[in-house]
């Protein structure tokens, strides 16, 4: 096959690209530059973005063989991730860059320029095994599969961010490092070949956020907007400079006026970019275990088939949730609800409805937009914000995920789980 | 929004690799069969000759400026260089100035004649240059303009690319006393085309203002006069004319003060400082010798062969526009015979130069690069395109050792690799939101 291989200039995209061209593909190197200016973005061995990484992912191009060409996606970039971290925090949620940039950089701009170009696949250095199942279809004819699944290296899978692309998308990716178990043998890898980038520390922090700062660089975006700080009586507690700062969840740097009258420590519990109010109170308050999400992606039809889903919606399944990329599963069920049945599902009813649920940014011929889905799990989870990706796995296999619109506790869930919740 | 799946499929084969385990589709060639290098304006062959003198002169020691033997041996072979260059450019060997390459020369053209005229009249801080002119000039005038109080002015030029010389007059009438010097590129590096050198520095000499012009891409294809020129200072390069990278020279007027860049052990009549590169000088001379002898036969060989490939590309690539000078018409003189621009609408230069470069073309987007990014040419956008027009470019140049078996190459591929960065242009400027 003609692969394209993404190289960031880190060690991962390296030795994937390695394995791809050891596989006996062709391939070719490919770094992206997310930004015209690149001084803007992180230096040194940080993020994958600056001109230190792009000359890291041209010597390991070099070693490799490879032709090796840099591609400005400068300005989707900052047209999709960057302009959607802004508006999402601006609207009260909480995003996740790096599922927007999977969603719509890596997996859509990157690999349809490949299409186009003659690539058979885009193969990239995240953590996650791509399986192929033979089935029988409803005609009785044999028809492949392409499952995603979690990374035998559980702190490394990258599944959670890698959901959002979909099955059509899944069609066209190579995942070389999904077998590895450990990040120390594929380093390993890196210096068997002597890839000079074996050693280089791993990325974490945003990478178009210069200083790390994220309240600072909004603020920059966004300007000051003092308000106010409540409780949940609506009382004032403190005042604040600008809601979309504020995270579900957050505890620190809250700078109340007045202690709880309990004494117990406050976390932002909601975050209203209308009204420009933050809602603080205490923890247990955090904890959910119904959440709602919208623009679904589903990657397991044969499940979906067994909870009979139709156009009225499904039954309920069998899953496991994951809010974070790095967090827990809770065990749970999910079901599929229409888009005309979903007021109910929202715990603020038609407002938070309206508000949350009509938007339809970057659609994907992958994403559901004619339904809600509905998820109650076991034991509650905390903090989690509208905005976030809910990932819905059953064992290694990731069944699909949304983006989360709401949250709340629900009084359908059994005894057990409840008092689970509340001494949580 | 279900696909039709049974209930409870059986698991059938199992694989459980990370590998994708798509089919692989019919390879394309891995190995192009044929190479065909067509970007001789970045770089181009050194002469077998050039090689042999550079190496020569690699094995005998002595820096120029010892004054024994194996000094006075290298001197030699350096005078002698500076002698037979100022003889195929039109000067005074007095008067070249050896320095690591066109941009040291043209930095040290902008910034010292800048220092030394401003500090000769305080009110002489307008540098005026053209719109189109190399990064090597436009970089150090904004860099005096940021850290230095010059005042830029900037020429315009038309839709070929070419100066604007009654704004020039206009600027000068009002301005000529404040003006510190004048900078125009002979022939511009993207799209070939030759500026009205001679026009410009009888205008500026009406006023008394200096002239100075960047000739590195002139210099392989052109005959260059430096004194019939009436330019008070050229820019001028060993490895566009087959010799080696890192060696240039400004030719400069012994009546224009400059003030050094580098300071340090006085060489080069006290305005570049550091260690004359004897074996480079040595092979410059050599490759340009040679290119001398031999100028008009290779500009007729790299006319024929522009014209042809020109010709090839209008007829079988749809909305290809072909940017500088008419090479048919009545002013094809202006423009350079090595060089090949045209904009592809739709496409993207940096998906042109990747299925070009597979294919064994080695072609260039003709622009900058800030770490391999293409960006859209200012060069273009003076010409007055938009930048989604100036995206899509693409140059070929030619050199001496260009065939028609080249320009057959690219004929053979490049409707194809139109055809398919099109539609990968499309595939990526799709807008993302709804």
């Amino acid at each position: 096959m003609r692969v394209l291989a993404a190289m960031s200039g880190g060690v991962d995209s390296a030795v994937a690209a390695a394995l791809a061209v050891e596989a006996g593909h062709e391939v070719v190197g490919v770094h992206m530059a997310l930004s015209r200016n690149r001084n803007q973005f992180r230096t040194g061995s940080r993020g994958c973005c600056s001109i230190e990484d792009a000359s890291d992912a041209r010597r390991a191009a070099d070693i490799l063989g490879i032709p090796y060409y840099v591609w400005d996606l400068s300005e989707k970039f900052e047209d999709t991730v960057v302009a959607d971290f802004v508006a999402e925090y601006e609207a009260g949620r909480t995003p996740n860059p790096c599922v927007r940039c999977n969603e719509h950089i890596k997996f859509e701009a990157l690999l349809d320029k490949a299409m186009a170009l003659g690539f058979d696949a885009v193969a990239t250095g995240h953590y996650a095994q791509v399986i192929d199942r033979d089935v029988i279809d409803a005609s009785g004819e044999t028809v492949t599969m392409r499952e995603l699944h979690r990374s035998p290296n559980d702190a490394k899978d990258q599944s959670y961010v890698l959901a959002v692309m979909g099955p059509e998308r899944l069609r066209h990716a190579i995942f070389p490092l999904g077998g590895y178990a450990s990040k120390d043998e594929v380093r390993a890898e890196a210096e068997r070949r002597g890839l000079s980038v074996s050693n280089k520390p791993d990325s974490y922090d945003i990478c178009f956020v210069a200083d790390g700062d994220t309240k600072g660089f909004l603020r920059e975006r966004l300007g000051s907007r003092p308000g106010e700080v409540l409780d949940t009586e609506g009382n004032v507690v403190g005042e604040h400079d600008g809601a979309y700062a504020y995270t579900v969840g957050q505890r620190k740097g809250l700078a109340l006026g007045r202690p709880a009258p309990d004494g117990q420590p406050r976390y932002v519990l909601g975050v209203s970019t209308k009204d420009n109010t933050v809602i603080v109170g205490p923890s247990e308050l955090l904890s959910v275990n119904r959440i709602v999400g919208d623009k679904a992606v589903w990657f397991a039809q044969d499940i979906l088939a067994d909870a009979s889903l139709t156009q009225e919606g499904s039954d309920w399944f069998a899953i496991e949730g994951q809010v974070r990329a790095h967090g827990a599963a809770i065990p749970g069920r999910a079901r599929v609800v229409p888009l005309a049945q979903a007021v109910d599902l929202m715990p603020r009813g038609k407002e938070e409805f309206a508000e949350k649920c009509t938007r339809v940014e970057g659609a994907s011929e992958s994403q559901d937009h004619t339904a809600l889905v509905e998820v109650e799990l076991e034991s509650p989870l905390r903090g989690v914000a509208a905005g976030q990706s809910i990932v819905l796995f059953r064992g290694t296999r990731v069944v699909g995920q949304a983006t989360v619109v709401a949250s709340d506790r629900h009084a359908t869930l059994t005894n057990s789980a409840q008092s689970a919740a509340v001494s949580a | 929004m279900l696909p039709a799946i049974a209930k409870s499929p059986p698991v059938g084969r199992v694989t459980l690799t990370g590998q994708c385990q798509i089919k692989p589709l019919d390879l394309i060639a891995v190995k192009p069969a044929r190479i065909s290098y067509l970007d001789h304006a970045a770089t181009t062959p050194m002469a077998p000759a050039a090689i042999e003198a550079y190496a020569e002169q690699l094995r005998v020691v002595g820096n120029p400026s010892s004054l024994h033997a194996a000094g006075r041996r290298a001197r030699s072979v350096v005078e002698a260089a500076r002698e037979e260059l100022a003889t195929i450019y039109g000067c005074r060997p007095s008067e070249v100035i050896f320095t690591s390459g066109g941009t040291e020369a043209d930095n040290l053209a902008l910034t010292g004649v800048y220092r030394a005229r401003r500090a000769a009249d305080p009110q002489r801080t307008r540098i005026i240059i053209s719109a189109i002119e190399h990064h090597a000039i436009l970089d150090p005038a904004q860099a005096l303009a940021t850290n230095e109080g010059a005042h830029l002015v900037v020429l315009p030029v038309d839709a070929n690319g070419l100066v604007d010389c009654e704004a020039l007059r206009r600027e000068l009438a009002d301005h000529a006393q404040e003006t510190a010097l004048i900078s125009v590129m002979w022939a511009n590096n993207e799209v070939g085309t030759i500026q009205p050198i001679r026009d410009i520095t009888a205008l500026a000499h009406q006023h008394g203002v200096p002239v100075h012009s960047d000739a590195v891409q002139a210099a392989g294809h052109l005959s260059l006069d430096f004194a019939a020129s009436g330019l008070d200072a050229m820019t001028i390069t060993a490895h566009k004319v087959g010799g080696p990278v890192g060696v240039g020279a400004l030719i400069a007027r012994r009546e224009l003060t400059l003030a050094p860049l580098l300071h340090g052990g006085g060489q080069e009549r006290q305005v570049r400082s550091g260690t004359i590169d004897a074996a480079a000088i040595h092979a410059w001379r050599v490759a340009a010798a040679d290119l001398a002898k031999n100028l008009t036969q290779r500009t007729t060989n790299e006319q024929h062969l522009r014209d042809r490939l020109i010709a090839g590309i209008l007829k079988s690539v749809p909305d290809a526009t072909l940017r500088g000078i008419d090479p048919t018409g009545p002013d094809a003189h202006l423009r350079l015979s090595s060089i090949v621009h045209f904009t592809f609408t739709g496409c993207e230069g940096d998906s042109l130069i990747y299925l070009l470069d597979s294919h064994g073309v080695q072609a260039s987007t003709g622009s900058a690069c800030q770490a391999g990014i293409p960006q859209p040419s200012h060069v273009l956008l003076a010409m007055g395109l938009d930048e989604l027009t100036a995206r899509g470019a693409l140059r070929f140049s030619l050199g001496a050792s260009s065939t028609q078996e080249d320009i057959d190459h690219v004929m053979s591929v490049l409707p194809l690799v139109v055809e398919r960065a099109r539609r990968a242009g499309l595939a990526t400027t799709a807008p993302a939101r709804s």
